[in-house]
C-alpha cells in the first residue's frame, strides 16, 4: 500500500536545543504507527508540528501526496489531523453529544436540533462500537469512557490522520484493551494512527510500524514491527543496551519504621493497616480505583483522616498537615507531577528548596548562598540534567522534574519515611534507573519506603515486599520470595477475587 | 524590528518604555520636570504606591482584593475620630491599623478558610466597610481637631514630605520580602501551583491570611496619610481606588495567573499611572479624558503582557 502521511526533513529548534532534525518517514494508509523515544527524543516536538501547533523549521508534512501548510491547529484540523493529548480537551459540562458537535452545532437560527444532536452521535458511536450514553455529562465519566469521546470527536470530524499521545497512561487495563480494539477498527476503516507511547507490549500489541526517535533524530524506522525484537528497540531509544533496568539488590531491615494503624479518610472507606521497616521498600499495587493514592495521601496528611494513626519510630504523627509531616520525617513525591508536584514559572531552585529553606532563614530571611549552594548539591547528587539551577522546571524532563522532588525531600534533614507515588509515570527508561538507583541508596541509608505504582512489572522489579490493594482493601501481602505475577494480579482483581480457584496469599 | 521587539518583550521591556515615555514627557510638557512638579507627582501616587506593595503579594498568591478603597476611607475615617476622640494621635493611628488589620484578617479567612473566591468575597467586604464608614460618620466629613495630624502628610525630610519617604521605605521592605524571605517565596510558590506548594509543606491557608491581612494593615498606613493630606476622615475617599492599583500592578508585569511579580516592575508601573495623570493635568486635559486615557493605559499593558507570554512560551 502507499504512503499515506509522511515527514520529510522535518527540522525544529528552540534556542538552545534542535528538537528535531531532518526527520523523515513515512507510514502507510491504514495502518497504525509507533512512535518512541525517550522523553526529550522529539516525539512531542514532532506531534506539535504534525497538529499545527507549532510550525516547522524546515522539512514538509505530506498526506495522501499533498503538501501541507497549515500554520494552526484550525488549518491541520481542516485537513483531517487530530492529536488527542493526555491532558483531554472536553467540556465537562456539557453533555457526550454536546461535547462532539461543538463548535458547529446543527440547528438553524442558533435554535438547536436536539434530535439530530443525540441521533447522530448515538449512530457514530454504535458504528465505532464505542458503548457511551450521548446525554451522560462527560464530567460523569471516567477517563477511560473521556478518551473514547476524543476519539469519537475525531472521527466525526473526518480525521485521516488520528494522533494519540499517551493514550493508556491513565487507563485500566480493562479500559487500555476496550481503546485497542476501538483502534483495530479505525484501522480496518483506513484511519492512520500515530501512537506515541512509552509502553513495549502495546506498541507490539497496537503498531503494523514504528519509528524510533533519539535526540531529535531519526533512530530507526521499521515499516514492518513483526521484525523487530524488544531489546533491539529499547538500544535503539538509549543507543545502548540495558540488560536489566531494575537493577534491585538485597538489603537487611532494620526496627519498624513506619506503622499505619486503621487510618480511614473520606476516599479510603476501610480500615487500613500496614507496617514498614528500616531499609525496605514497600510496593502498593493495585487497579485503577483501588485506593493506592488514598493511601498514600492519607498516610502524608495531604487528606485528613478520618481514623486511626500513624507513627514513625514510635512517635505519633499529626492527621492533616503536610508540613507536620514533613517534621516528623514522613514525605511524599506525589501521582501527578504536574498538579500536585511542580511549581510551575519557578526555577529548579526554588522547587527543590521551598521546604528545606526554613532551615537555613533565620527570621524568615533566605539566605541565598546556602540556598543555591544545597540546589547545587543535589542536582549534582541526583544528576538532574540542566545548564543551571536558575532554569523554569516546567523545561526539565518528566524524569528530571522527578529528581527535583526528590531533591526537594532529600535536602530535608532526618526524612525517615520517602512516599513515592508512580515514580516513573511518563519518564523515560534511562532516568528510571536512575530513579531506582535512588531510591536503593536510601534504602541502605535506613528510609523506608513506600512506592506506589500500578505497573506491575516495576513493583515487582524494585519492592523488597508487595501490599496489593483491591476496591479500598488490602488484599495480599508478599515478600520477594513469594512474587508471582498471576497471584498479584488475581489479589488485585475484584472480580476473580471470590472465585475459589486461584490460591491467595493470606492478608496478614 | 525583531530587535526591538526583543527588547520591548524581555525582563526590562517596562522599564523602557518607562524611560522613554518619561523623556518625551520631559521634552514636551512644560513644567514637569521642575522639583516641584516631580514632589508633586510622587505624593500624588502615594495612596495607589503604598498599597500597590501588598497587592502585589495578593495578585502573585493568585488573589484578589477589591476592597482596598473601602478600608482607606474607613481607616482613616477611624484615625480621625479615634484621636478627635481620645486626643490622642497615636491612639487613632493604633485604631486605624487595628481595623484595617480586622479587615484584612477577616478577608484571608473566609477566603482561605471557607474557600470563598476572592473576588465575591472583597466585593462583599468592598461594601460593608464602605458602609461602616458613611454610618460612623453618618455621611459626612469628619475634621481633624489636632493639627499635629496633618503634620504627618505635611512634614518635610530633606526636603521631601514624608509620606513619599514612607511609599519609599514600603518599596524597599516588601522588595526585600518578596525575594529575599521565605514569605514571599512562598507566595509566588503558592500563586505559581497552590497544591503542589501544600503538598511541598507550605501553610497555603495561612500563608493567604497573613497576605490578606498585610494588605489591611498596609491600607489603614495610606488611610491615615490620605486623611492628613485631605485634612479630614472622608467617608467617600478613595473611591474607585482599587482598580487603580490593580492596574498599576499588572502595568508592572504581576501576573493575574499568579506567580510573577517584581517589586521593581509595580514601582515602575505605580509611577507610569502617575505620569499619565500628572502630565494631563499639566497640558490641562480635561479630568474626564483622563478615565479613558487610564483605561486605554491598562488595556496596553495587558496586551503587552500577553505578547510577553506568548513570547515566552515559545522559547520554551
Amino acid at each position: 500500500m502507499q504512503d499515506f502521511l509522511e515527514f520529510r526533513s522535518i527540522s525544529k529548534g528552540y534556542p538552545g536545543v534542535q528538537a528535531l532534525s531532518d526527520v523523515s518517514f513515512a507510514v502507510r494508509k491504514g495502518a497504525v504507527h509507533g512512535l518512541m523515544g525517550e522523553n526529550g527524543a522529539g516525539k512531542s516536538t514532532l506531534i506539535r508540528v504534525l497538529s499545527g501547533d507549532q510550525s516547522a523549521d524546515q522539512g514538509e508534512i505530506r498526506i495522501d501526496g499533498e503538501v501541507q501548510h497549515y500554520r494552526s491547529v484550525r488549518d491541520a484540523f481542516h485537513a483531517g489531523v487530530i492529536v488527542i493529548h493526555q491532558e483531554l480537551q472536553l467540556v465537562p459540562e456539557l453533555t457526550v453529544a454536546e461535547n462532539l458537535w461543538l463548535g458547529h452545532f446543527p440547528g438553524k437560527g442558533g435554535v438547536i436540533d436536539q434530535r439530530k444532536l443525540i441521533g447522530v452521535v448515538s449512530q457514530k458511536l454504535a458504528e465505532i462500537g464505542i458503548d457511551v450514553d450521548p446525554t451522560a455529562k462527560v464530567a460523569s465519566l471516567s477517563i477511560g469512557e473521556r478518551q473514547m469521546v476524543e476519539i469519537a470527536k475525531a472521527v466525526m470530524l473526518d480525521a485521516r490522520v488520528i494522533a494519540l499521545d499517551e493514550p493508556t497512561s491513565s487507563l485500566s487495563s480493562r479500559e487500555s484493551e476496550i481503546l485497542f480494539a476501538l483502534i483495530d477498527r479505525l484501522r480496518a476503516n483506513g484511519t492512520v494512527i500515530l501512537y506515541v507511547s512509552h509502553r513495549l507490549d502495546e506498541i507490539f500489541r497496537l503498531c503494523d510500524s514504528l519509528t524510533v526517535l533519539r535526540d531529535g533524530k531519526l533512530a530507526a524506522h521499521h515499516p514492518d514491527i513483526s521484525e523487530v525484537t524488544r531489546d533491539q528497540i529499547i538500544s535503539e531509544m538509549v543507543g545502548r543496551e540495558i540488560a536489566n533496568i531494575w537493577g534491585w539488590r538485597g538489603r537487611s531491615f532494620g526496627a519498624e519504621r513506619l506503622r499505619v494503624e486503621s487510618i480511614a479518610g473520606p476516599k479510603l472507606k476501610f480500615p487500613l493497616s500496614f507496617s514498614v521497616r528500616r531499609g525496605e521498600i514497600v510496593g502498593f499495587f493495585g487497579l485503577i480505583g483501588a485506593g493506592r493514592s488514598e493511601m498514600a495521601r492519607l498516610v502524608y496528611g495531604a487528606d485528613a483522616r478520618s481514623q486511626g494513626s500513624v507513627s514513625v519510630d514510635g512517635a505519633a504523627v499529626p492527621a492533616d498537615s503536610p508540613p507536620k509531616s514533613i517534621r516528623a520525617g514522613i514525605v511524599l513525591c506525589p501521582e501527578d507531577r504536574k498538579f500536585d508536584g511542580i511549581v510551575q514559572g519557578r526555577s529548579i531552585e526554588e522547587n527543590m528548596t521551598i521546604s528545606s529553606r526554613r532551615h537555613f532563614s533565620p527570621f524568615g530571611i533566605i539566605n541565598p548562598k546556602k540556598e543555591s549552594e544545597l540546589a547545587d548539591k543535589f542536582i549534582a547528587k541526583l544528576r538532574v540534567r540542566t545548564p543551571s539551577r536558575r532554569q523554569d522546571i516546567v523545561n526539565l524532563s518528566g524524569g528530571n522534574q522527578q529528581k527535583v522532588i526528590l531533591g526537594r525531600w532529600l535536602s530535608e534533614e532526618g526524612i525517615k519515611v520517602l512516599i513515592i507515588d508512580e515514580p516513573t509515570r511518563g519518564i523515560d527508561v534511562g532516568a528510571k534507573s536512575e530513579i531506582y538507583e535512588i531510591l536503593y541508596g536510601l534504602a541502605e541509608q535506613g528510609m523506608a519506603i513506600v512506592v506506589v505504582s500500578s505497573e506491575l512489572p516495576e513493583v515487582m522489579g524494585i519492592a523488597d515486599r508487595i501490599i496489593v490493594m483491591c476496591e479500598g482493601r488490602l488484599a495480599a501481602d508478599m515478600p520477594r520470595a513469594d512474587f508471582d505475577e498471576r497471584r498479584i494480579l488475581a489479589a488485585a482483581l475484584p472480580d476473580i477475587k471470590n472465585g475459589k480457584d486461584l490460591p491467595l496469599t493470606q492478608v496478614r | 524590528m525583531t530587535h526591538l521587539k526583543k527588547i520591548l518583550l524581555g525582563e526590562q521591556g517596562l522599564v523602557v518604555i518607562f524611560a522613554v515615555a518619561f523623556v518625551i514627557v520631559s521634552l514636551t510638557v512644560p513644567n514637569f520636570l521642575s522639583e516641584r512638579n516631580m514632589l508633586g507627582l510622587l505624593q500624588s501616587v502615594v495612596t495607589i504606591g503604598i498599597i500597590a506593595c501588598t497587592m502585589m503579594f495578593c495578585l502573585a498568591s493568585r488573589d484578589f482584593d477589591l476592597s482596598v478603597g473601602s478600608t482607606v476611607a474607613f481607616s482613616g475615617m477611624v484615625a480621625v475620630m479615634a484621636s478627635n476622640a481620645s486626643g490622642s494621635i497615636l491612639l487613632g493611628l493604633l485604631a486605624a491599623v487595628l481595623c484595617g488589620a480586622v479587615v484584612g484578617t477577616i478577608n484571608g479567612v473566609v477566603i482561605a478558610r471557607f474557600r470563598i473566591n476572592a473576588l465575591i468575597t472583597t466585593l462583599a467586604t468592598m461594601q460593608i466597610v464602605r458602609g461602616f464608614a458613611l454610618i460612623a460618620s453618618d455621611g459626612r466629613a469628619v475634621g481633624i481637631n489636632d493639627p499635629g495630624f496633618y503634620q504627618l502628610a505635611l512634614s518635610r525630610f530633606l526636603g521631601v514630605p514624608t509620606p513619599i519617604w514612607v511609599m519609599g521605605l514600603f518599596f524597599i521592605v516588601f522588595g526585600f520580602v518578596l525575594n529575599r524571605t521565605v514569605f514571599g517565596k512562598n507566595t509566588l510558590a503558592i500563586g505559581g501551583n497552590p497544591e503542589a506548594s501544600r503538598l511541598a509543606g507550605v501553610d497555603v491557608a495561612r500563608m493567604r491570611i497573613w497576605i490578606f491581612a498585610l494588605q489591611g494593615i498596609v491600607c489603614a498606613v495610606a488611610g491615615v496619610l490620605l486623611a492628613s493630606r485631605i485634612t479630614s476622615g472622608q467617608p467617600n475617599a478613595a473611591t474607585g481606588l482599587e482598580l487603580s492599583v490593580i492596574s498599576a500592578c499588572v502595568l508592572g508585569g504581576v501576573s493575574l495567573a499568579g506567580g510573577r511579580a517584581a517589586m521593581t516592575g509595580v514601582i515602575v508601573g505605580v509611577l507610569i499611572m502617575g505620569i499619565a495623570e500628572n502630565a494631563m493635568n499639566l497640558l490641562n486635559i480635561q479630568a474626564f479624558y483622563q478615565y479613558v486615557v487610564r483605561g486605554l493605559i491598562l488595556l496596553l499593558a495587558v496586551l503587552l503582557d500577553n505578547l510577553r507570554s506568548v513570547a515566552g512560551r515559545q522559547r520554551v
